[in-house]
């Protein structure tokens, strides 16, 4: 009988598991075997060309500094744009979550949505309008402003992290929403009970059980910022060279495809590192 | 400690009167219940005590001082919530300790408040686990040392025992009322479980719909509830209204009226008060009537019977073995001695929907 019932258990789990598991495998994981493969070879095994098995790419990534000083770069990116939607999310996931309810709520929300529904490189485009010089900011401060102001954030870092900030705000305020929301407002009201002013039940109670949800978030925000390259090719022009740009151009524009899939591997193991290293205190922290 | 002192609150959620003009004072040291069925303004009157809600006209008064304009943080109050509202992320020890971090008393005498707070109410061995290691009964026993550690004036309880299931419920309202003369704190308690009110406290407010109709100890309130509202809700009530009343004299039945009831004054009988016979009671000083027994529910020790009178319903609860053995359909009298016979005053305060 029980027998019987584990079978069926079994069948059910792997039947409603299978689709997804099956999807991954052929969409993500063959792919990125296949990387792997490529990034041992010294050229892409496509038509005539001569290739042999090699660890020259990753060779290549401590022979010079350059690399090492780009995925710096690109970590530094990845911990401002982290920290600045966390501090603009965080708050406004807060105000979603527990003061306003209803109708203006969902109004609310949609906005924060929007960047998802829109293209990103229509997105991207826009902050180009907005930030260059003469552009829709530059314009808008000398109307309002009783004096002139020179803006042209254009090609410079602030611009990358705008853009990136933008994109990304998104997962940090819905992971916080939905992680304040669980929040029973009956702990806040025994909070004030027992004296506790707002910054006290802030940091004592709201934080701390709010705390999964926004390193949900902000891994969700760090690790693709690391290796982004839109952003910084189109807003950052020539200062926005960062490891995610060199990756990109090893596979469209050098067209060495070994070297590219081995700087790849490199930053998605520092990238592992990093959360590795990082979860123990983070554990801790949400006990 | 202080005693707490609510005088014509009124309290007004966009249309809905959620207080109107409520008054009531809870002398120091005393044990109160508020009660009333759902949306009667019991929890929001609780709330304004505490401070979570302001009120748009009244004054409240913890001790001497005038708390109108005095947020829930500043007022010194304890409060234990429904569903005990416990920090998930503290220990038991850390969140019983929380007002008292607030209040800056230093991490040694935080500690000896906190094993004081425990010990009281029986958890000694427990501060080092986390909330949801601890079964109902333990958590509700942490919410109220929690809410009594700080020593406030005042101990709020909203509907703290409705969690629990009923043989637990009743070992912690003996542990309420023992930890409650211990420290000798006013106690103000929302409940919805008349008989909870009836069994703790000594003075019983019973609201509807926002107004205060009745406030008094438990004893006069059931004996004397001043309208078939109040008679109903707290306990049960058999009512003999006016014009029924004048009926129910035909057809053998014989109802000692007390001196101050005229014909057309509705009446109540509590169905403990009632007993069953299969002949005609005898005696002059005795009320009664003839009935017709639709149903027998037996419950241990008592049993129910519903009657009818006409079309009149009448419930009797008795001991079981007191009930003669009659089959459902059977003729039998009813009687009552006189003194059991309530008069309901008319056109009392609580009965204007409005």
């Amino acid at each position: 009988m029980s027998t019987v019932l584990a079978r069926q258990n079994r069948l059910k789990i792997v039947s409603l598991l299978s689709p997804a598991y099956i999807w991954l495998t052929v969409a993500i994981f063959l792919p990125l075997s296949a990387m792997l493969y490529f990034s041992f070879l010294s050229d892409v095994p496509f038509g005539d060309a001569e290739w042999h098995y090699t660890s020259e790419n990753y060779q290549a990534f401590f022979q010079t500094s350059t690399y090492a000083t780009l995925l710096w770069k690109s970590i530094k990116l990845g911990l401002t744009v982290t920290v600045i939607s966390v501090l603009v999310g965080f708050p406004c996931a807060y105000v979603l979550a527990k003061a306003i309810k209803g109708k203006s709520r969902e109004a609310l929300f949609l906005l924060v949505i929007l960047p998802f529904w829109s293209n990103s490189l229509v997105r991207i485009f826009c902050w180009a309008i907005v930030l260059r010089g003469n552009g829709v900011l530059e314009l808008g401060l000398n109307a309002i402003l009783p004096f002139e102001v020179d803006v042209n954030l254009m090609f410079s870092t602030p611009a990358i992290v705008i853009g990136l900030v933008h994109s990304y705000l998104p997962y940090v305020i819905l992971t916080s929403y939905l992680a304040l929301q669980a929040i029973d407002d009956n702990l806040i009201d025994a909070a004030r009970s027992m004296g506790a002013n707002k910054l006290t039940i802030l940091w004592r109670v709201i934080l701390p059980l709010s705390l999964p949800g926004l390193l949900a978030g902000a891994v969700l925000i760090f690790v693709p910022v690391v290796g982004s390259f839109m952003e910084p090719r189109i807003l950052g022009g020539r200062v926005g060279t960062y490891f995610g740009t060199v990756i990109e151009d090893q596979f469209v524009a050098v067209f060495n495809w070994p070297l590219g899939a081995a700087l790849s591997f490199i930053l998605l193991a520092v990238v592992l590192v990093i959360l590795a290293t990082a979860s123990p205190a983070l554990r801790r922290a949400q006990t | 400690m202080a005693d707490v002192s609510v005088q014509n609150v009124t309290k007004t959620f966009g249309s809905l009167k959620a207080l109107n003009d409520v008054t009531m004072h809870f002398p120091d040291g005393g044990f109160f219940a508020l009660l009333g069925p759902s949306g009667s303004g019991k929890t929001t009157l609780l709330r304004a005590i505490a401070g979570f809600i302001f009120a748009d006209s009244g004054s409240i008064h913890i001790g001497d001082q005038s708390v109108e304009h005095i947020p829930v943080e500043k007022r010194d109050i304890g409060m234990m919530f429904q569903n005990y509202a416990l920090f998930p992320n503290m220990t038991v020890a850390d969140n019983v300790g929380f007002g008292l971090r607030v209040r800056k008393v230093g991490a040694a005498e935080e500690r000896r408040r906190v094993s004081e707070a425990l010990e009281l109410v029986q958890l000694g061995q427990l501060g080092d686990r986390k909330p949801h290691q601890l079964s109902g009964g333990q958590r509700q026993r942490v919410a109220l040392a929690r809410a009594i550690v700080t020593n406030p004036k005042v101990l709020l309880l909203d509907e703290p025992l409705s969690a629990l299931d009923k043989s637990l419920r009743v070992d912690m309202q003996i542990e309420l009322k023992r930890i409650q003369r211990e420290i000798g704190i006013t106690t103000i308690f929302v409940t919805h479980d008349q008989e909870e009110a009836l069994t703790l406290s000594d003075k019983i407010g019973i609201l509807r719909q926002g107004t205060m109709i009745q406030a008094g100890p438990p004893r006069e309130v059931y004996n004397n509830p001043v309208d078939v509202f109040t008679a109903e809700f707290l306990g049960e009530a058999n009512i003999l209204t006016g014009q029924s009343g004048l009926a129910l004299s035909s057809g053998g039945a014989d109802i000692k009226l007390p001196h101050s009831a005229t014909p057309q004054s509705t009446l109540a009988v509590r169905p403990e008060n009632m007993s069953i016979s299969i002949s005609e009671p005898d005696g002059d000083e005795i009320s009664k009537l003839p009935a017709t027994l639709v149903r027998r529910i037996f419950a241990g020790a008592m049993a129910t019977c519903v009657l009818k009178h006409n079309d009149n319903t009448f419930k009797v609860i008795a001991r079981d073995q007191d009930i003669p053995d009659l089959p459902e359909g059977g003729e039998i009298w009813l009687s009552w001695k006189p003194e059991h016979t309530i008069v309901v005053p008319e056109g009392s305060v609580g009965f204007d929907p409005n």
